[in-house]
């Protein structure tokens, strides 16, 4: 559904230098000192941290990632400590109250059996934050995994992998899911694995991509010369080198999958009730669109989109740090 | 050139087929088409559900038996409707074409306008108004804008404004017996196209911008100003035709993908195209019609890829396709 543009493969040839000369050390010391661990961490193990210390510097100049990473721990601890900030249960009905617009008590107004919308959109946060969290890490480990064997070993394994992304890129998600859910019941765990089994190639297609040319530097050459098994090269030499590209897509793809198990879950083939998710909320508040209950779509809605806004942002702001060339594009 | 179109098309070929068996084993797999019958408990009926359908035969027999007739034009039956699939497909299709018609239409004119004075006038408080409106729209969810597009400009306003008629239609593209392009028509599409198109207006024009921002920092647009060229014709023929090369390959690129994008907008809006299609068959597991459904979008997917691909090399000569 995104557009990926052409030079997103690309982005990050180079990657930061992994022995932290004495430039290393001079960006530390360059460092806001009102912040005493930077110091510390500096005299500590000034050439281990100090690459560490510039990438969280470039991050932190990044104003919208910082305020994004703020906003997404919020929304992280209001969801998971729901029990703790949730005004009501997720469950509890008003049958006596039934549905209210949005006032005080009740933020975003209550749904005909008066559930208090502001505790359901707050609970099922968990579900969408957790596949949307769970498929990104599984999918960025195996797609790591794969794309780093493709790229390194080449040949048969990289044609293999190539068609393979061929032909999920046409044969619809929503039918694989669908399908899945329908035999093997539907569980969270279902559909993360299924998603995951979905996204790990665009991981994979990057780091490909990545140790591909790096694989053609001359510290690996260097490596291979002195006798580093190819194992050791590629998880000690040039996986550490793509660090950044795989932190990236792996924050994008959190955002790709929350949305997609949203619109699932709001076509009807993904979360089923009882159990809800911010696409279910979405999908129960579809009938009152036009009538005075319209206000239930909008918390879901505002909910799904803050999230997703504030983690591209911070994959921005990580794209930034990892690759400052970038940044003198914007 | 013709030597790659060829093996492109030749090594497409297999992919597509076995994304189509592949849909088809799964929904075999999944679903019982006799089930209705099965819960009717008539046991002959039944038996000859199963010996119509010969679903004794392995799922690959069952598969290449409903591929061979395909060639020959009889895509099979829908299991659920009994209607003919290749006369399903292709009115479904033309439903979708509109929709993505109008929608790519639409989402290049704006997308390369806004680009375009996003470039020119980087930093004015327009370029960045409109970065901030693309960001959102690309984190919006398309479901939640259609929803969010009926409330607020359809069935909101009616209320509001106590009108007879809404603005825009929100059910399928012609109201009744109408039929053709009139005014009817456009307010059936506004709002369809608007839930197709927000994210790729928001990503094109991201698109558009930097490519211009790249191709304006050249060296020979440089030379075109400092020889005089007036500032409209430098951004017109010297910028903007060059920048376009790129934008082209990722808009067709994107046209194929969106044949999978419109099953969001045609439920939402109930436009009988082939995401409503694609929809209710995997409800009731219409094998027939998904496998054709698969076969028809991937080799659309595939072509739109390599017309990207070509365009690439034909706009842009120093691009060799080998």
């Amino acid at each position: 559904m995104s557009t990926r543009t052409p030079r997103d493969d690309d982005g990050l040839v180079e990657g930061p230098p992994r022995d932290a000369g004495p430039s290393g050390v001079i960006g530390a010391e360059l460092l806001p000192s009102a912040t005493g661990e930077f110091e510390a961490a500096a005299h500590a193990a000034p050439v281990a941290r100090s690459q560490w210390a510039l990438l969280r510097r470039r991050f932190f100049r990044h104003k919208l990632a910082v305020v994004s990473l703020g906003v997404l721990a919020l929304i992280f601890v209001a969801c998971f400590g729901a029990d703790l900030f949730a005004p009501y249960s997720n469950t509890q009905q008003d049958l006596l109250l039934g549905p209210v617009s949005p006032r005080v008590g009740h933020w975003l107004g209550t749904d005909e059996l008066g559930r208090d919308q502001l505790s359901r959109v707050l609970y099922a946060g968990q579900i969408s934050l957790k596949v949307g969290l769970a498929v990104a890490l599984i999918s960025t480990f195996v797609g790591t995994a794969v794309g780093a064997i493709a790229g390194y070993a080449g040949r048969a394994t990289d044609q293999v992998l190539m068609r393979v992304t061929d032909l999920f890129l046409v044969v619809p998600a929503l039918a694989i899911l669908a399908l899945a859910l329908d035999r093997f019941g539907n569980e969270d765990t279902t559909i993360i694995l299924v998603l995951a089994g979905l996204f790990w190639m665009y991981a994979a297609r990057v780091v490909r991509g990545q140790v591909m040319s790096i694989k053609e530097k001359e510290f690996v050459e260097a490596a291979r010369a002195s006798g580093a098994s190819s194992t050791r090269i590629v998880v000690r030499h040039v996986l550490p080198n793509t660090v950044g590209p795989i932190l990236v897509t792996a924050t994008l793809g959190v955002a790709l999958a929350i949305v997609t198990e949203s619109t699932l879950s709001f076509l009807g083939f993904g979360v089923q009730p009882p159990e809800t998710s911010w696409g279910n909320l979405l999908k129960d508040a579809e009938g009152t669109v036009g009538t005075s209950q319209a206000y239930l779509i909008y918390g879901p809605g505002l909910a799904i989109l803050i999230t997703v806004l504030a983690v591209n942002f911070v994959g921005d702001g990580l794209r930034d740090a990892f690759d400052p060339r970038s940044e003198r594009r914007r | 050139m013709l030597t790659y179109v060829s093996r492109r098309l030749l090594y497409s070929v297999p992919v597509v087929i076995v994304a189509s068996f592949l849909m088809f084993w799964m929904v075999r797999e999944t679903y019982d088409p006799c089930a209705r019958l099965r819960a009717s408990r008539d046991a002959a009926a039944v038996s000859r559900c199963e010996e119509r359908l010969r679903l004794d035969d392995p799922v690959v027999t069952q598969y290449g038996r409903w591929l061979g007739d395909a060639v020959r034009g009889d895509l099979g039956e829908s299991s659920r409707t009994h209607e003919a699939v290749e006369e399903m497909i292709p009115r479904a299709l033309w439903s979708s074409v509109q929709l993505i018609f109008w929608g790519v239409l639409i989402s290049a004119v704006v997308a390369i306008a806004l680009g375009v004075y996003s470039a020119v006038r980087q930093y004015s408080v327009l370029d960045y108004t409109f970065t901030g409106l693309s960001f959102l729209g690309l984190a919006m969810p398309p479901f939640w804008f259609g929803l969010l597009a009926i409330e607020l400009l359809a069935v909101g306003p009616k209320r509001w404004f106590d009108l007879d008629q809404p603005l825009f239609y929100i059910v399928g593209l012609h109201s009744g017996d109408s039929s053709g392009f009139d005014l009817d028509y456009l307010r059936h599409l506004v709002l369809p196209v608007m839930t197709l198109t927000v994210q790729i207006v928001a990503s094109w024009s991201r698109f558009q911008r930097a490519e211009m921002l790249d191709v304006m920092s050249a060296d020979y647009v440089r030379t075109a100003r400092a020889k005089g060229v007036p500032r409209r014709q430098v951004i017109l023929r010297h910028g903007l035709r060059n920048a376009l090369v790129p934008l082209l390959t990722v808009m067709a690129l994107d046209i194929g993908a969106l044949f999978g994008g419109v099953i969001v907008t045609e439920t939402i809006f109930s436009i009988p195209g082939m995401g409503s299609l694609f929809v209710t068959s995997l409800s009731d597991g219409d094998a027939p019609v998904l496998a054709a459904w698969v076969l028809v979008t991937a080799s659309l997917i595939v072509a739109f890829n390599l017309l990207a691909d070509v365009l690439y090399s034909v706009l842009d000569p120093r691009v060799r396709l080998t």
